[in-house]
């Protein structure tokens, strides 16, 4: 249940191998370091897109959605289709993606969630169990267990070079587009009568109700927002970790971990644990790949057992 | 003397039938016998199939234990494999690393080792609740997974613990190709752990939990050690679970990282979910329900056998939410009212 070797560039074992063994100690220190904050920044951006969604939705109804793995799973299978079957280009494929699934959430929302709003934590987490196991058993069904990849257009590829250093191309794309998506949020957040209603629910839900919010059509609209949001992280992951139906439950522990230490319904909590989970992640991978995820589960618990609400939950 | 209010005369009788109807709650009624009566038909029925019955007692045993804090005290935790493996590991390392082969003193050993490990994680752990419970109950299982990992010179890693030789039980029975001896020895073990936990469940402390579960704020309203009880239930369920794994790697005869799996505590709770929640029997038909159609339908086809249990789970959710015991229950209602 790891996620083995996310993150972490190929020639992590070599990186370690010669940080252990002192080889020329002092600028592959800061080769390392720079490495590390670089690679753990694209991860937490990927962690983000695809974790806020689930923030939002959890802060706003409490509902503890496990199937949210399995939106961000669809998503990068249907990439993987339209690239691959109906050669469309990598970045309208996201788009289009992101849009398919966001409207097919709703359907599920309206559906099944909203029957167990006032449902116990075990049923929702049963029930959207239920809806993971069998969206992994189609993705299998269709697309075979064996990982898949993407092509990428041919600016994506290779590395980009920013003068002290070079970089891979992608990764630099990734972090770009999470700082867009930061800004765009940050805006529909905190600036926009959309997101104050947002801010207003998740804070008291019934005096927001009384007041006159929609919070039932709010919460739709979030749910596939971040729906959509999450299989734009789909796709994005699958030139990171490979694509295979095991994706839905393997990351979705990682989405949760954000999620909870970020603190439900904070854009800023759920940035700030992106962070922490990607580089902290990324930096164990370099310095000790043994350990595989061990850095950061002690890190949730530390701050679970801290902050049971998270970093900027209301507790 | 005959001025006594009519509601004082009334009292009593209501106060004796409550304490017979709580007697007579622990009583055992026949058809509780059923499913024993079943386990050994089952062993002269199949006599080649006895290893994997061995497995589904297992099962239940562990199901049984899931029972105890998710069924009656309210505890919803993604982790239990951790004890799970904690038993198991016990019991390997023990006869791997130190030649300590005896299986009764290792099952108490791993009994013991899981129940510490539950009471110590349990005192930090059971403060909070939703997602936050969840998710600690969860990093906890994979912290153990991992370190095991970090350390697979010492514990086999993911390759586990191989060809592990346990001495005969009790110093008399040998085991055989068949799993007969096995089999047998997980019979007598889980009846014993049976009786332990149904006699938790129908005493005062059990009927604690019951209210915890259902309504913890009058709990502490009315004065009940709320943390102090989870702990301690937590404590118990930890240790059977961990005996549990211990029978694991026993009629086994290794053990790998993988019961430290999420996968194993997802799977553990869905087979207490199936068969019914609350209500100790659930664990038994739940958990041999569950393998036997694994064991039928995943060799026919894995993907079939997880879509089909993700489908269960989602009706069984929507329209059974107390599992097939539940429903078995509505159907007696029902053809009570109908005949009446």
């Amino acid at each position: 249940m790891t996620a083995n070797g996310a993150a972490a560039h190929i020639d992590a074992a070599a990186f370690s191998f010669l940080y252990r063994n002192g080889v020329g100690l002092v600028p592959h220190f800061a080769i390392i370091a720079v490495s590390i904050l670089f690679d753990g920044l694209a991860y937490a951006m990927f962690l983000f897109i695809t974790s806020v969604g689930l923030s939002v939705t959890m802060g706003l109804m409490g509902f503890v959605n496990l199937a949210h793995g399995a939106f961000a799973m669809a998503g990068g299978y249907v990439v993987v289709t339209l690239t691959r079957n109906l050669g469309i280009g990598f970045i309208p494929a996201l788009i289009i993606a992101s849009v398919t699934v966001g409207a097919v959430s709703v359907v599920f929302e309206r559906g099944l969630y909203r029957r167990l709003y006032k449902a116990t934590d075990l049923e929702q987490v049963l029930l959207t169990i239920g809806l993971a196991f069998m969206a992994i058993a189609t993705a299998t069904y269709f697309y075979g267990p064996i990982p898949k990849s993407v092509p990428l257009p041919e600016w994506l590829q290779g590395d980009i070079n920013l003068g002290f250093r070079t970089f891979p191309s992608y990764r630099a794309f990734l972090v770009v587009l999470g700082v867009v998506l930061i800004a765009v949020l940050w805006y529909a957040f905190e600036r926009t009568n959309i997101g104050a209603k947002i801010r207003a629910a998740v804070d008291n839900r019934r005096m927001a109700e009384s007041v006159g919010i929609n919070v039932d059509l709010l919460f739709t609209l979030t749910f596939a927002v971040g729906s959509g949001l999450a299989a734009l992280g789909g796709g994005l992951a699958i030139q990171l970790f490979g694509l295979s139906p095991s994706f839905a439950v393997l990351y979705l522990v990682l989405f949760l971990i954000v999620v909870a230490i970020g603190g439900l319904g904070s854009l800023k909590g759920t940035l700030l644990a992106a962070l922490v989970v990607g580089i902290v992640d990324t930096g164990g991978k370099y310095m000790l790949a043994e350990a595989g995820g061990f850095f950061i589960y002690a890190i949730t618990i530390v701050v679970l057992l801290i902050k049971p609400a998270g970093f900027y939950g209301r507790e | 003397m005959s001025d006594i209010p009519a509601e004082n005369l009334d009292r009593k009788p209501a106060r004796d039938r409550a304490a017979a109807y709580l007697l007579s709650r622990h009583h055992f009624q026949w058809p509780e016998a059923l499913p024993w009566i079943i386990a050994i038909a089952a062993f002269f029925v199949f006599p080649d199939r006895m290893t994997f019955g061995s497995q589904v007692l297992v099962m239940v045993m562990f199901a049984l234990s899931l029972d105890l804090i998710l069924g009656y005290a309210g505890i919803v935790t993604l982790g239990h494999a951790a004890f799970f493996g904690i038993g198991a590991y016990t019991v390997g390392l023990a006869a791997a690393r130190l030649g300590w082969s005896e299986p009764i003193s290792g099952l108490i050993a791993a009994g013991l080792v899981s129940a510490f490990a539950g009471f110590i994680t349990g005192w930090f752990l059971l403060r909070y609740r939703g997602l936050t419970l969840l998710m600690l109950t969860l990093a906890t299982a994979i912290m153990l997974q991992e370190t095991g990992n970090l350390r697979s010179d010492f514990s086999g890693g993911y390759d586990g613990l191989p060809g592990l030789e346990f001495k005969p039980l009790l110093g008399l029975f040998e085991y055989d190709l068949y799993g007969r001896t096995n089999y047998l020895y997980v019979l007598a073990v889980l009846a014993i752990v049976f009786f332990f936990v149904r006699r938790i469940v129908y005493s005062p402390f059990g009927q604690a939990l019951t209210g915890i579960r259902e309504n913890v704020k009058r709990m502490h309203a009315i004065g009940s050690p709320v943390h102090r009880r989870l702990v301690t239930v937590y404590s118990i369920a930890a240790g059977i679970a961990g005996i549990a794994g211990a029978l694991f790697t026993q009629t086994n005869a290794y053990v790998t990282l993988t019961v430290f799996d999420f996968d194993n505590s997802a799977k553990v709770m869905v087979m207490l979910i199936l068969g019914g929640t609350g209500r100790l029997y659930g664990a038994f038909l739940g958990a041999v329900v569950y393998m036997v159609l694994e064991d039928h339908l995943s060799k026919l086809s894995p993907t079939f056998w997880q879509f089909g249990i993700g489908l269960l789970l989602v009706l069984a959710v929507l329209f059974a939410r107390r599992g097939v015991l539940g429903l078995f229950e509505d159907a007696g209602q029902y053809l009570k009212r109908f005949r009446s």
